[in-house]
């Protein structure tokens, strides 16, 4: 695992900036991203700016080169305002992102890189399908290889930044001369000639943060297309970015129940029943107290995942742990914290009515709970036949 | 072409705020303490102009204890050149004559073409330090602005008062004054944070100055009493019982607010 290319010390003040830029900048404009279904094109800018498109990218490639660790403290400060927010540069540093910065030849990192950490370019991660989410190896999307290249066709659905993308991470199945198909990943341009993006999805939740479908309809492109120039690559740089992706998804779990957890605990010191403070309320009280239980425990497991990651003791089974666990106690979490707020709690000018369907999702992508479970699951039993 | 940007550190306005019933002096420990919030927009427009003119430095000049180094430190991180801060133990609790004298004295030191200051810090809100300079370095000042035109050889900007506007410009050098009219500062991106550390930063002491600033040569603002601002009396309850109404009207009128 690369290491940090930022000083434990320059982290802090890192984390402090981006904390003061949170709540000074991006939660006064939570209400306006909700209501318009956008992020204020300033705020983009802004965010261009701080360098959050690229912080997980190599210092070389423009980026700011934080490690596993520091991603994922990262990724709680994020998970405290809108989802939609850290997702607009979230498959930049993420998913989309690391399969050209873990997985791209040299002249694909250079032809991209740059773009993607200053966020001149977004970069989206192409691998769903309807009838293979998260199990890829049932995916129809194909190349077909050409006198000097690649022709993809499929159908992707639900791709995060779609409508925006100027690149796709584009997964597909190649079969050789024996039969045998292998997942594949190319990067296609959005502006290439069969590259169709469909309207963005309308969801339960995190409003500006947009997804849609994107079609492939034999679309051309050159042999140096396919990430790594070899074949082989796709499924493991897939799974590796997922992985990876699944500390960042838990970390925002985290992120986005301390918000419910402080939102909660400063309605119940100043909402009163009679003359009572509902936060004396014993009932209450151990809701709160089961929140923080939840956020105490899922931040702890957060960032000793990511340690365990960054020094490579576990890159499989941790990071599905994490993700289940906290993104299954924000879920919970946000239901407590709707549950404090009573009435108000279902009222959209209270954040954690928002928060209550924005965090639904991250149940859901980048494998569901279930997959979770299976990957855990297998991979301990695994562990223990190969001890036998 | 070098601005040097007046910054100082003040106690968060968006948190509580605590004075020391014996020393006077704001109490900075109990409070967040960050770079005043118009001393940031000061800023702001020293680097948006340096960044649209090469040859600028952009210098940020304080006067503090020395562990307000962190909130200077931030003038970098935004993109200032370098800092300069004097601090020195013989200067605390400096009345803003003493201020003066001592940031007169650090800024021939340094060289400047232009001063650029704001209005008025938001803790000790004295608001005399831009026209003291003024006088002690000789040279024009231009104060409470709402903008900022500058060229290679005068600074002209805008004051609006009442029902007024005022076009006012002066020969370099010059000291301006800012107000919280002034557009919002930027922040600091991870990049800058990070080379931050790496600008020059100096700190030096009166003596360092070379200037002869005798603490105690002469009678400075004295303090003869403070007390904390009392406590809110709690308001004033009316309860509608069919007359609520009439209570309100003779309450506004008895308070003169209508």
């Amino acid at each position: 695992m690369s290491e940090s290319q930022v000083s434990p010390e320059d982290f802090v003040e890192i984390l402090g900036g981006l904390r003061e830029f949170i709540r000074e900048a991006v939660i006064p404009l939570e209400r306006e991203i909700a209501e318009k279904d956008e992020i204020p094109q300033s705020l983009r800018k802004q965010a261009m700016d701080l360098g959050l498109f690229g912080y997980a990218i190599d210092q070389e490639w423009g980026g700011i080169g934080l490690d596993v660790v520091q991603q994922a403290e990262l990724g709680i400060e994020l998970g405290y305002t809108s989802l939609a927010f850290r997702s607009m540069f979230g498959t930049n540093n993420g998913i989309a992102g690391q399969v050209i910065a873990g997985f791209g030849t040299e002249t694909q990192k250079q032809q991209w890189l740059e773009g993607i950490a200053s966020g001149d370019i977004v970069a989206s991660f192409a691998l769903t399908e309807t009838g293979a989410g998260s199990n890829p190896g049932s995916m129809r999307t194909k190349a077909v290889k050409t006198a000097d290249g690649w022709s993809i066709s499929g159908e992707k659905r639900y791709i995060t930044n779609a409508p925006i993308a100027d690149v796709f991470m584009a997964f597909a199945k190649v079969t050789d001369e024996t039969g045998k198909a292998k997942v594949e990943v190319f990067i296609v341009p959005s502006n290439l000639p069969g590259v169709t993006v469909g309207p963005h999805d309308k969801k339960m939740g995190q409003a500006g943060a947009w997804t849609a479908d994107v079609h492939f309809d034999e679309v051309k492109v050159t042999d140096d297309a396919l990430v790594g120039g070899q074949p082989g690559i796709g499924y493991k740089a897939a799974m590796t970015s997922l992985a990876k992706g699944r500390i960042t998804i838990a970390a925002l779990a985290v992120g986005q129940a301390q918000r419910v957890l402080d939102e909660s605990l400063a309605y119940a010191a100043i909402a009163k029943q009679g003359d009572e403070l509902i936060g004396n309320f014993q009932l209450v009280q151990a809701m709160l107290a089961d929140m923080q239980v939840g956020v105490s425990a899922g931040r702890a497991l957060v960032l000793d995942t990511a340690r365990k990651y960054q020094s490579g003791e576990d890159t499989r089974i941790a990071p599905s742990v994490a993700k289940l666990y906290c993104t299954e106690m924000v879920g919970k979490v946000a239901d407590l914290g709707v549950q404090v707020h009573g009435g108000a709690g279902y009222i959209r000018e209270y954040p954690v009515e928002q928060i209550y369907r924005d965090v639904r999702l991250l149940r859901l992508y980048e494998g569901t709970s279930e997959i979770q479970q299976l990957i855990i699951g297998s991979n301990l039993m695994k562990q223990k036949l190969a001890e036998n | 072409m070098r601005i040097v940007v007046l910054v100082k550190e003040a106690p968060d306005t968006y948190g509580e705020r605590f004075l020391d019933l014996e020393t006077g002096l704001a109490d900075r420990n109990k409070s967040d303490r960050v770079l005043d919030e118009i001393v940031e927009r000061a800023l702001e427009y020293a680097i948006s102009y340096a960044e649209k003119h090469e040859g600028t430095e952009v210098v940020a000049l304080s006067m503090a204890t020395e562990d307000a180094t962190a909130s200077v430190r931030k003038a970098l991180a935004m993109g200032a050149d370098r800092a300069v801060l004097i601090s020195d133990g013989a200067l605390v609790g400096a009345d803003v004559t003493l201020t003066a004298e001592v940031l007169a004295a650090a800024l021939t030191h340094i060289g400047y073409d232009l001063v650029i200051a704001g209005d008025q810090s938001t803790d000790g809100a004295g608001g005399v330090v831009p026209a003291a300079l003024s006088e002690l370095l000789d040279i024009p000042q231009i104060t409470k602005l709402t903008t900022i035109e500058l060229d290679d050889k005068a600074v002209s900007g805008t004051r609006v008062i009442d029902r007024v506007t005022l076009k006012l410009r002066a020969e370099l050098p010059a000291i301006v004054s800012v107000t919280e009219r002034f557009p919002d500062a930027r922040f600091p991106n991870f990049k800058g944070i990070m080379a931050a550390k790496k600008k020059p930063f100096e700190v030096l002491s009166v003596a360092d100055l070379g200037a002869d600033i005798d603490v105690l040569a002469k009678p400075r603002a004295i303090m003869t009493e403070i007390s904390a601002k009392p406590p809110r009396a709690a308001g004033v309850k009316i309860v509608d019982e069919g007359d609520a109404g009439n209570q309100l009207a003779e309450f506004l009128k008895k308070n003169q607010l209508v």
